[in-house]
């Protein structure tokens, strides 16, 4: 088995559990810079996916199975954003045409994202696998994603003996996830768009592990793994209930500031805050998680409230922690019942709302 | 054509007693206050029409006393228990320990407040009179199909009220809502959050599939913005995509038919330039509006009347009927000419715009 990205926390994470799999042999971990994180005993082989030379990794190796997780949003270790893009794009194409040329690959699994559906006020509420994004996304990761998927549908259909399966991932959280959307929930106060509350869901990384498990093995009976499949936990949050279950203080901007401090920032480079961020913040994004469960067979651990909540757990409180809410409305609840009367009972309500 | 009499004589009725009115309504208003009914003003004033406001006033009586008597029971333990759950409410809210659904609904925030905040306009303003709510199946789902009239889709969260209030089986109303709605700021939250969502067959075809009771305009754009000569005549309904989808789910079609919402804003101009520069589909001139400014934006306090009508079933025809489209536009017409017919009866029925 050949796993790319592995010098990302969840390459790294997937390698280790893959190993303990009894149809798994070997693991071949590939990036272009060495892990800061252990492997587990899997080979580590420096390379870039954008030279070929990782067609002869593949060759060398044997691979039968390839787990394509190299597809970000962010780089690592403060790489441009044109690094990004050559990695998700060129490094792809790279990867495919090694795959095509080695007779020896039986499965692709490629790591993508709900991003290829944009986020858009005339999009329908939830997407399917074959929803057609109304907007295809400008720029960005999101664009990325979009053509990523376009080079694997293209290698699929020339090796057709080749089982693909193509995972798009809703925002990952959880204690170790680096994504821009975890950078975001960990700013002290939340910058929103003012007049919109956008519908987000989360999968928890325990969750992207064991349905990557799933993808590079062969399929269980009555399920089939090959195919588009959108994963994400069950049910969905606003971004108020994310602020509020999280602590942290929203400060609502009217879209054209937001997006003009999302370039700001970003010229700056202190967090990747892109468009199609923003976008998702605006209007959401909800997928259908329908043939996750019932073609791939995959039943995730954790909700998307699950997942929020253990990444609220690892990320501690912010300025306003739930808890302390709950007291003060408590004592407000409190105060009258001592007094008894009607008059101090009634001030606290209005000035609670 | 005695329809089309009947409009003009109530609306010359209207005219005049449109500016008496609201210093009526703020008299009832402050006199709730007070706590003491003033019914000689009222009749001073709508001499015009003396029985109906003798019936209003009888009708405001009876809620002060109502509230009264609420307030006085609360005294005892009513009250704390009321203020007991506002504040579990409020730290529910605060602590965002509440669900929605895929389209974004908040149940709890919907009935608790948006509800409350409808529902003065539903009963004091426009007095709405819900007729045959008992045509809505208990459970299931079902595709409620109404006329759309008024330049703002006021009708529409009547009709969300209506059905939220009246119905026994306690049913939500999930709205089809134009794009627009999505687009803009603050009101794409608000309707998200009434559980409204976009009107396409993809989110129509989910909600009915999860047995959701869903609401439908067809006429959208054409029959809200269309000008006050031609109120009370449908528009054309879309492109039937609405018959499809529920052929395709089996649920029934319910007509409903809205009077009143028609004349809340009389559009009698379009500010077709001003509505592109703005993105609209139609910039409304009304006689108050835009020259009385914000003033002039409010409704006409008309009286309206929402009949359910008979459903349509929809789940004796074979699957593939859904992409035959003689037997869809078939469909629309029926369901087109039924409306068009309550809504003339109707309109013989009513005796006032007003009242």
């Amino acid at each position: 088995m050949l796993v790319t990205g592995v010098a990302r926390q969840l390459g790294g994470r997937f390698v280790r559990r893959i190993q303990r799999d009894p149809q798994v042999d070997r693991v071949v971990a590939v990036d272009a810079v060495p892990p800061e994180h252990h492997l587990g005993g899997a080979d580590f082989i420096q390379a870039d996916i954008r030279q070929p030379t990782i067609a002869r990794v593949l060759a060398e190796t044997g691979a039968d199975t390839v787990v394509h997780l190299d597809v970000t949003g962010t780089a690592l270790g403060g790489g441009s954003r044109t690094t990004v893009k050559e990695t998700n794009v060129i490094g792809t194409m790279q990867l495919l045409g090694a795959c095509q040329k080695s007779p020896s690959v039986k499965r692709l699994v490629v790591k993508s994202s709900t991003n290829v559906y944009g986020s858009a006020p005339r999009d329908p509420a939830v997407f399917t696998e074959t929803t057609s994004a109304k907007s295809l996304p400008s720029g960005g990761f999101a664009k990325d994603a979009v053509e990523v998927e376009g080079y694997v549908r293209g290698f699929a259909r020339r090796r057709p003996d080749v089982a693909v399966c193509v995972l798009r991932f809703a925002n990952i959280l959880g204690p170790t996830a680096e994504t821009p959307l975890a950078a975001y929930f960990s700013l002290p106060v939340l910058p929103t768009v003012f007049g919109y509350d956008p519908r987000l869901q989360f999968v928890h990384e325990d969750d992207v592990i064991e349905v990557l498990r799933i993808g590079s093995h062969e399929p269980e009976r009555g399920t089939l793994n090959s195919g588009t499949f959108n994963i994400a936990g069950d049910g969905v949050l606003l971004l108020s209930q994310c602020s509020r279950r999280l602590g942290r203080p929203t400060v609502p901007l009217l879209l054209p500031a937001v997006t003009w401090a999302g370039s700001l920032v970003r010229t700056l480079g202190m967090t990747d805050f892109s468009p199609e961020q923003i976008r998702l913040l605006t209007h959401g994004r909800v997928v259908s998680t329908v043939q996750m469960r019932e073609t791939l067979g995959f039943l995730p651990r954790y909700t998307t409230a699950g997942t929020f909540e253990d990444f609220a757990r690892s990320h501690g409180p912010g300025l306003l922690p739930p808890e302390a809410v709950a007291g003060a409305v408590d004592r407000i609840a409190a105060l009258p019942l001592p007094g008894g009367g009607h008059a101090p009972a009634h001030p606290p309500t209005p000035s609670a709302n | 054509m005695a329809d089309a009499k009947v409009i003009p004589f109530d609306d010359d009725r209207s005219r005049g007693s449109a500016v008496t009115r609201p210093p009526r309504r703020r008299g009832a208003a402050s006199r709730r206050k007070n706590g003491e009914p003033a019914p000689v003003r009222e009749i001073g004033e709508a001499g015009e029409v003396q029985p109906l406001p003798a019936r209003a006033a009888g009708q405001d009586d009876a809620v002060v006393t109502g509230e009264e008597q609420g307030r006085q029971d609360g005294g005892g333990g009513g009250l704390e228990r009321r203020i007991a759950g506002g504040l579990s409410f409020l730290r529910r809210r605060l602590t965002g320990d509440y669900e929605v659904d895929d389209f974004g609904y908040d149940e709890e925030l919907t009935d608790q407040v948006l509800m409350s905040l409808l529902r003065p306009v539903y009963e004091k303003y426009f007095r709405v009179e819900v007729k045959g709510v008992e045509n809505i199946p208990a459970e299931g789902g079902a595709l409620i199909v109404a006329n759309h009239s008024g330049t703002l889709p006021l009708d529409g969260l009547m009709m969300q009220v209506a059905v939220h209030d009246h119905h026994p089986a306690g049913r939500h109303l999930r709205l089809l809502a134009a794009d627009l709605v999505f687009v803009l700021p603050v009101v794409n939250e608000l309707a998200r959050k009434l559980g409204h969502t976009l009107a396409c067959a993809e989110d129509a075809e989910r909600l009915l599939g999860q047995g959701e009771l869903v609401g439908v305009m067809p006429e959208g754009f054409k029959g809200i913005g269309k000008p006050f000569s031609e109120r009370y005549k449908l528009q054309r309904f879309g492109r039937g995509g609405f018959v499809s989808t529920a052929l395709r789910q089996g649920a029934p079609i319910i007509p409903c038919s809205i009077v009143g919402a028609e004349e809340i804003y009389p559009m009698i101009g379009n500010a077709k330039t001003l509505a592109r520069v703005l993105g609209f589909p139609y910039f409304p001139l009304t006689p108050t509006f835009p020259w009385l400014g914000p003033l002039g934006a409010i409704p006409l306090p008309t009286k309206w009347t929402i009949q359910f009508g008979e459903p349509i079933p929809t789940d004796g025809f074979p699957p593939e009927a859904a992409e035959d489209p003689m037997l869809m536009f078939n469909l629309t017409d029926q369901v087109r000419e039924q409306i068009q017919h309550t809504l003339y009866k109707l309109l013989v029925q009513r005796r006032s715009v007003f009242f």
